[in-house]
């Protein structure tokens, strides 16, 4: 199997403070992985530094065997935690724009998705509510055939029966091959879509296993685990 | 609606579990096909890769068979369906018995209690 995620005892401080430390992680394709942490426990930062929205203060990272830049965005599919759509555009002015912008965007699938969900491309982004701001995202994100999704707290604001659902169109329409790394704290909604989780703490990396292994090891689940590691 | 599941346990298994009660219960009928893996991991809202686990076990122990081009079938063999449903039903007893026990009653009382119950006594 590939490696699509590899990075090297990765840092970033930001002035004088660690946001994550010496951090070595190598993430294989086909595989759903979830990124567990508390509040500040270095998640986005992570995140932001594999999509080079950062640039680490100490060590290597590669997407796809490639450094981060154009050729690694080319296979990464982000959904950041803030929207940075311009509210203005309708949904289908929207759509074009990703199409123009990314070779992999699959036009029809977005279309698809949306009518699945009732979402009038007509429709204004600034008339719609938080949480079907978030499934158009979600969609546009999910209708690229990357071979690296990113998702920051893709669920974070939505019902859960709308969380079913988008579950369910991340498991539906990635690439047999891709690698998802979902960031969250809902962890009992997503545990069962998951691979692998790795719990971040204090900017470090403190466990990196299957969520049956932890099941099988622990008797219990990946949510009562978490509880217990970052017991406040 | 997804599969049951609970939180506490590996996935894999419960889903090995759900698909042999599929199977005893017919519906999923000997020889017939199973819906992909993909299909499937939407059905019971897991990860594809699980679901790919489980099935692969259910293939190892004979109950499910694949053929190469045209995906995943249920075994012909009835007299192993069978098996397994006595197999599990005595799971399933020893578990009562157990759970019985704890509650403080003999094997003797169990079975006399219990047939008084099937008589429709529910007092």
């Amino acid at each position: 199997m590939s490696t699509i995620l590899e990075c090297k005892n990765l840092s970033k401080a930001y002035g004088g403070k660690t946001a994550l430390s010496h951090v070595s992680l190598s993430l294989n394709g086909g595989h759903i992985i979830g990124l567990l942490g508390p509040n500040g426990s270095g998640k986005t930062t992570l995140i932001k530094l594999i999509n080079g929205l950062l640039t680490p203060s100490e060590g290597s990272l590669l997407v796809g065997g490639h450094p981060v830049g154009v050729e690694s965005k080319r296979i990464t599919s982000y959904l950041p935690d803030q929207s940075y759509l311009n509210a203005n555009l309708k949904i289908k002015e929207i759509i074009s724009y990703f199409d123009d912008f990314y070779n992999d965007f699959d036009k029809a699938r977005a279309y698809d998705m949306l009518e699945k969900l009732s979402i009038h491309p007509e429709a204004k982004l600034k008339t719609m509510s938080k949480g079907t701001k978030e499934k158009v995202q979600l969609i546009l994100v999910m209708s690229r055939r990357a071979k690296l999704y990113i998702l920051d707290e893709p669920i974070a604001g939505v019902d859960p029966a709308a969380r079913d659902y988008i579950l369910n169109t991340i498991l539906s329409n990635y690439e047999e091959d891709a690698t998802i790394l979902i960031s969250t704290h809902l962890i009992s909604d997503i545990e069962n879509i998951l691979d692998e989780v790795i719990f971040i703490k204090d900017g470090q990396i403190v466990l990196n296993s299957s969520v049956d292994k932890i099941r099988e090891e622990n008797g219990k689940s990946v949510d009562s685990l978490f509880r217990e590691v970052f017991k406040c | 609606m997804a599969w049951n599941l609970n939180s506490d346990r590996p996935i894999f298994m419960q889903l090995i579990e759900i698909i042999q009660i599929s199977i005893i219960s017919g519906k999923y009928a000997p020889g017939s096909k199973l819906p992909s893996v993909r299909d499937l991991a939407s059905e019971a809202a897991v990860n594809p890769n699980t679901m790919q686990k489980a099935l692969a076990e259910l293939e190892r122990s004979g109950l499910v068979f694949s053929q190469r081009t045209s995906g995943r079938f249920i075994t012909e063999d009835v007299a192993m369906i069978e098996d397994l449903k006595s197999t599990l039903a005595k799971e399933k007893m020893k578990q009562f018995l157990e759970s019985m026990r704890q509650l403080g009653f003999q094997k003797e009382e169990t079975l006399a209690l219990m047939s008084k119950f099937l008589k429709g006594d529910h007092s």
